[in-house]
């Protein structure tokens, strides 16, 4: 026997109360793991945004559509040096549950903007060429078993063609490779042209952003604030940011994130501090005779009170640990569904750092108390009780 | 030659306004390898004599020297150091650790010293030998009779080697014939192993194995009797 070993013992001294509060512990840490991986998958995006790239966007909401005219105006300021277009379909697979962003581009100017989506150019011919052609990521095309040629019916929420038809048919022409972590970026294109010209006539000629290259990356600042300026006073005044930015907002049109996460995670955390700490407050009045009796065997203070702190840090880090080993489980299992939202849906070395290391800090935080309780403890008057 | 010593030893408590005084200027001595009963009427300080002796409290004046040292003054960390060393406590209701075997009960002690894990395995074994409860090692308390875990309690208390044990009661919750196999037990620990013990009891007859029986009476020693 050793000192962790009386640990060990001594945490499973009252097995129901234990295994319950371990499982409470577990399941808050289990959460940590998920919401924290769904907040990083959000941030993958940002991450890897690149800063030669600028959106240009509504500069209230990417709910109110730019004006197509603009780009040429975009186009003629000063350090920008190409321009894509992009516009939120919305839209649904099968079920709404298929989710999936879709985009009306124009073909090879979209490709040229996004260098680091890879595309056969024969299938880029292809998708320019054909009226209702479509490409996907090939990861989407797997999972969908789309073979090229495929018609995809899609059904039209946000924009119903001007026949007063939902349903939009496109032809499969071509799957490009995408970063795993990209989410704007990993859309399911279609003609612009094909796009504008179904829709009502009232709604034509509109687009959700542009982006633009900037010659110079260090400029980029600058040419952003030239280009809002352009349409400071116009009736589509526009907010140009860096991808990064652009991806931030467009997550928060959901809501803030990572403020929902923590929110809900601060709820789960704080319960659990309650819980864990009146669980050793149990325990540690359960043995105030014992810790006496280890004291009058020559364990110091210090010692009695160590050993209630490891319990307490002992029960949080166990229970953190499998929580995590288990998101670690869920992740991998459900990843196949969730990246085709979020793009990326991995559980990182960072959050499993941190989760143990809150595990620790909760343990400290609960045994506190009790550990200064044991701390102080007098032999004789423990030894009465 | 004393392994105790106590002068002139005063004990007061305060409680809310009210000041108890449970010891009045004590003297006494007892020597090395003597078996000591403390006798007397609930209240007249013999726990809280024993408690001075074990260095798990301290007097309000006076002075306790037990084993060599000086205990008043000491510090919490030294007085802790000195009783892992020097003292053996045995309890009325043997205060095991019920989560841990007898073997685990009684060794440990020896957590608090820099032997490897086997030897205090081995000396663990060794004390359960001369209670005699080699045989109930891997036995939790719980699956004991009271008189076996009073048995793991001074195998406990044994297992460091102290000079001196200090017994509260240690028969207080056994029955005649289980007490009588105790006390036998700490005469044993007396005579062939040349423990000190001091002992509180209530019980004219458990206090007839010791070599001496010493009288507190509203705290003061009254009489010594051989």
């Amino acid at each position: 026997m050793n000192k962790f070993s009386l640990v060990w013992s001594n945490l499973f001294r009252r097995k129901v109360r234990t295994f319950l509060t371990l499982f409470s512990v577990l399941v808050a840490f289990l959460l940590f793991a998920l919401l924290r991986t769904v907040v990083v998958a959000f941030e993958g995006g940002v991450e890897l945004a690149g800063v030669d790239r600028l959106n240009v966007s509504p500069k209230y909401s990417i709910i109110d559509p730019l004006p197509v005219s603009h780009r040429n105006e975009i186009l003629n300021v000063e350090g920008v040096t190409a321009i894509s277009q992009q516009s939120w379909f919305g839209g649904s697979y099968q079920s709404p549950t298929n989710f999936f962003p879709k985009f009306p581009v124009r073909p090879r100017e979209y490709f040229q903007m996004y260098s680091e989506l890879i595309i056969d150019p024969a299938q880029l011919e292809a998708f320019e060429n054909n009226r209702i052609g479509a490409v996907v990521p090939a990861a989407m095309a797997e999972q969908f078993e789309w073979r090229l040629g495929d018609r995809i019916p899609i059904e039209g929420d946000i924009y119903i063609k001007r026949d007063g038809n939902k349903l939009w048919e496109f032809e499969l022409v071509g799957t490009y490779e995408t970063p795993d972590s990209a989410f704007l970026s990993s859309a399911f294109l279609f003609n612009y042209d094909y796009f504008n010209e179904a829709i009502p006539e009232q709604m034509q000629g509109i687009v959700s952003w542009f982006t633009i290259r900037v010659e110079n990356p260090d400029e980029a600042a600058e040419v952003a604030a030239r280009i809002d300026a352009v349409f400071e006073n116009s009736r589509n005044p526009t907010r140009s940011a860096t991808e990064a930015e652009f991806t931030r907002q467009f997550a928060s049109q959901l809501g803030d994130i990572g403020l929902m996460m923590n929110g809900i995670l601060s709820a789960v955390f704080f319960t659990i501090l309650l819980l864990t700490a009146n669980t050793m407050s149990q325990a540690f009045r359960e043995r105030i005779p014992e810790l006496a009796v280890l004291k009058t065997f020559g364990f110091t203070d210090f010692s009695v009170s160590a050993l209630v702190l490891a319990e307490s840090i002992m029960l949080c880090a166990l229970g953190g640990a499998l929580g995590i080993g288990l998101a670690a489980l869920v992740s991998g299992a459900i990843a196949p569904v969730v990246e085709s939202l979020l793009g990326s849906f991995q559980l990182t070395v960072t959050t499993m750092a941190s989760g143990m290391a809150i595990a620790v800090l909760l343990g400290v935080v609960v045994g506190l108390v009790p550990a200064i309780s044991a701390n102080r403890l007098q032999i004789v008057d423990a030894l009465r009780k | 030659m004393a392994i105790v010593s106590l002068s002139n030893v005063e004990k007061r408590f305060t409680k809310g306004r009210e000041v108890v005084e449970v010891l009045h200027g004590i003297d006494l001595e007892i020597a090395e390898g003597d078996f000591i009963a403390l006798m007397g009427p609930s209240g007249s300080g013999k726990t809280t004599l024993l408690n001075l002796i074990g260095g798990i409290d301290q007097p309000t004046a006076g002075s306790v020297v037990v084993a060599g040292q000086e205990l008043v003054g000491l510090s919490s960390k030294k007085l802790a150091q000195w009783r892992a060393e020097n003292i053996g406590f045995i309890f009325q209701f043997y205060n095991l650790l019920p989560v841990l075997t007898a073997q685990r009960n009684v060794e440990l002690p020896l957590l608090l010293t820099r032997l490897s894990g086997k030897q205090r395995k081995r000396n663990a074994d060794v004390a359960l030998q001369i209670v005699g409860l080699e045989d109930r090692a891997r036995h939790k308390p719980g699956e004991l009779s009271g008189g076996q875990q009073q048995r793991v309690a001074i195998a406990r208390a044994l297992v460091a080697d102290p000079k001196v044990l200090v017994c509260d009661e240690p028969t207080g919750d056994l029955d005649r014939d289980t007490a009588d196999e105790i006390l036998g037990l700490l005469e044993i620990l007396n005579k062939e192993h040349g423990k000190t013990i001091i002992m509180v009891t209530h019980d004219p007859k458990a206090a007839s194995h010791a070599r001496h029986t010493l009288h507190l009476d509203k705290g003061l020693l009254v009489e010594a009797v051989t």
